[in-house]
């Protein structure tokens, strides 16, 4: 069976003072090769944890995840990361962090010279490759750790609020090339986000997850990622039906926030 | 008293080179930290001010210069310089019978370090003589004044007046001529004017420590040239820190990366760190002698422990979000030490190995205090056992400079192999 499953996982963090917390309760999910799913959802609801335990960096305390037919157990190359922040190596220059997967695997510069320099140049980065981490800015920053991420060509591409640090144009920017190198390279993609627009945006599918045990509330089937793919991204937002699902799954989640605040007052 | 001068000096320089450099000089800078309005808490803006530098050494330089009586700073920013030279003074001499009769000593005050000669006097008349003594500038001499006097003390006659003003057993006088007092036993006590400067034998001047280097340089000291005595000192240093590095920072990686090495490694390094190398080093001394081993060996123990707590702390500062990405890109074990934790711990390391440096050199010097057959170290020591205080002083300007030459070294390296450091 190919793509990625999620099957029936919970996740119960035990505290020290001797309390347990669940982060999440039977979620399951599957994904077909060359999905883009986005998540949304309240603080705290369990997204980060979920994206941590599909990457192998978290082992679920019920169920499991499987990709392309077996068991992940650990982190693993088929399954590359994009971080918010802090995830470059500072000691190496942009080229260098864009080609640390393909170097790692003992691969020579012959065999990923051209491919990472194809991606330097489609994140536009061909004119600082040779420049430090410090050296760029955030939104630059943002587009080494995803051609990085591509160099290494995994199946499935998470991604826990890539974009969240940036500004709205560079967002926007960073959106559409998300969205073409969706469309160029066919990877399986989960990315992680606060705004709604972006998860309309970069959702083929979008899950709206609700916390407390974190769970999956609802899902949506969306044709605006289809219709960003090289198209003018503004244009999409007038699209038929983008307004009222917005307003749909804002209303959603905002009546899930004032129920957590319901709850704090009352614990008060 | 004179210490209490020198820091009022010192105070008063600070205070007044600070509004002097303040309005005299306009600042040109237009880099970015030049425009920052808030300074005050904001430590990167903070630079250290070259004419404050600058005016710093050289006050400390006046100072020394000015308080030694210095040949090299212009004289009239000398301290009062103790009296030398030919002086007198007149005492008057009471017979038992009542009869007084005025006699003249004339004192000759010679220089440090110079030979003292008493002045030929011409005896005079009367019963108490004229005499002629020697003294050294600053000392006190005791003026036995009646050994040629036709009345002694032995006869009941005593001193009751010098230069015309009464002086009696156990009270002083002060004059221009100089502090005067009469012993219990009525043997007059002179001591020239002192004037503020320090003796040599206290604190050399700059001068005279400068034409010890050049002689020590030039003929060595002790059967090792100098550079014998620096080259032994800074090969022991990087020998003793090179052994604690090497041992030391694979250490710290391990008890950063396994529990089993955490576990086993940490009380020891808990309990060794408190202990100060300078306390080792008679168990030293008893283990191996007062050979290089021993001293190689305590240099190491005392890096090692700073370079494994380093090197493991470098290791927690680790982003975990690096290593995660690492791990996500396919890398293994190994590559994630060299390429990840190994570089991300390069500034920790620096920062260990400097204050590691610091310790060894200062621990070398005071091995060396303690015991050695030469080294910056053991020729101060030798030297202050025969009071020469200017080569003393000259072994502690070179430990301090080579000490400081090293820091500035460390640093280099430390901007060349970590450029990245701060700025991420
Ligand atoms: N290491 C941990 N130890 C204990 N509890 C944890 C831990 N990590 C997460 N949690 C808890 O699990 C729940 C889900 O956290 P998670 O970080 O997955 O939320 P999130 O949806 O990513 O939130 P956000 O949108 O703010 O990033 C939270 O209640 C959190 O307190
Ligand atoms: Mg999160």
């Amino acid at each position: 069976m190919s793509g990625l499953s999620i099957e029936n996982i919970s996740m119960r963090f035990d505290l020290p003072n001797g309390k347990s917390v669940q982060a999440l309760k039977n979620v399951s999910l599957h994904l077909n090769e060359g999905e883009l799913l986005s998540v949304l959802g309240p603080s705290g609801c369990g997204k980060t944890t979920l994206l941590n335990i599909v990457a192998g960096f978290l082992a679920p305390t019920e169920g499991r995840v499987v990709m392309n037919g077996h068991a992940v157990t650990g982190p693993d190359a088929e399954r590359g990361m994009v971080f918010q922040q802090g995830a470059l190596f500072e000691w190496m220059n942009v080229r260098e962090n864009v080609s640390f997967g393909p170097r790692m695997r003992g691969q020579r510069e012959r065999t990923w010279g051209s491919h990472v320099d194809h991606l330097l140049d489609v994140t536009g980065l061909r004119d600082f490759k040779d420049k430090a981490i410090f050296e760029l800015s955030g939104g630059m920053q943002q587009r080494v750790a995803l051609a990085r991420c591509l160099a290494n060509d995994p199946d499935v591409i998470l991604m826990d609020e890539p974009l969240g640090a940036l500004d709205a144009l560079t967002r926007e920017k960073m959106q559409g090339l998300v969205l073409k190198l969706w469309k160029e390279t066919g990877k399986t993609i989960i990315l992680i986000t606060h705004s709604v627009e972006e998860a309309l945006l970069l959702g083929e599918r979008l899950l709206v997850m609700a916390p407390r045990p974190g769970r999956i509330h609802k899902e949506y089937r969306l044709p605006f990622a289809e219709m960003g793919v090289g198209g003018d991204l503004r244009r999409v937002k007038k699209a038929d039906g983008y307004a009222s699902t917005r307003e749909e799954i804002l209303a959603m989640i905002w009546d899930m926030e004032e129920e957590i605040m319901g709850r704090v007052e009352q614990v008060q | 008293m004179i210490g209490l001068m020198i820091l009022l000096v010192y105070v008063a320089v600070f205070v007044a080179s600070f509004f002097l450099v303040r309005f005299l000089v306009r600042r040109t800078t237009t880099d970015f930290t030049a425009r920052k309005t808030v300074t005050f808490g904001d430590e990167s803006a903070v630079v250290s001010d070259r004419f404050a530098s600058a005016i710093s050494v050289i006050t400390i330089f006046l100072i020394w210069g000015s308080f030694t009586g210095s040949a090299w700073i212009p004289k009239f920013l000398h301290a009062p310089a103790p009296f030398v030279g030919d002086t007198s003074f007149t005492y008057t001499l009471e017979a038992p019978d009542g009869t007084r009769d005025d006699a003249t000593v004339y004192v000759r005050v010679t220089g440090y370090g110079q030979e003292l000669i008493n002045p030929e006097v011409d005896p005079g008349d009367g019963f108490a003589k004229n005499d002629g003594v020697a003294v050294g500038a600053s000392r006190t001499a005791t003026i036995l004044f009646d050994a040629n006097d036709a009345v002694t003390r032995k006869d009941g006659a005593k001193v009751v007046a010098i230069d015309g003003a009464a002086i009696e057993e156990g009270t002083s006088l002060s004059t221009s001529t100089g502090r005067f007092a009469l012993t219990d036993k009525g043997a007059i006590s002179f001591t020239p004017p002192r004037g503020l400067q320090m003796e040599p034998i206290w604190l050399p001047a700059p001068e005279a420590v400068a034409s010890r280097l050049v002689e020590i340089a030039k003929d060595g000291y002790r059967g090792s040239s100098l550079w014998q005595h620096l080259g032994y000192s800074l090969l022991r240093v990087v020998a003793g820190f090179l052994f604690g590095a090497i041992l030391g920072i694979p250490l710290g990686y391990a008890m950063g990366l396994s529990n089993w090495f955490r576990g086993w490694f940490e009380p020891i390094v808990e309990f060794m760190r408190p202990v100060p190398p300078l306390a080792l080093i008679p168990l030293v001394i008893i283990w191996f002698g007062i050979g290089e081993t021993g001293k190689i060996i305590l240099l190491f123990l005392a890096s090692l422990w700073i370079m494994a707590i380093a090197a493991r702390a470098g290791v927690s500062g680790v982003n975990i979000t690096k290593v995660h990405a690492a791990y996500s890109l396919g890398a293994s074990k190994l590559q994630i030490l060299r390429h990840v934790i190994v570089p991300n711990s390069l500034p920790e390391i620096f920062t260990g190995a400097r204050v590691a440096m610091g310790v060894c050199w200062g621990t070398v010097v005071a091995a060396e205090l303690v015991a050695a057959s030469e080294g910056a170290g053991m020729m101060i020591m030798v030297a202050s056992k025969f009071q020469l205080t200017d080569i003393v002083l000259m072994g502690i300007i070179l430990i301090g400079l080579i000490g400081f030459g090293i820091d500035i070294l460390m640093r280099r390296a430390e901007r060349w192999l970590v450029p990245w450091k701060g700025r991420s």
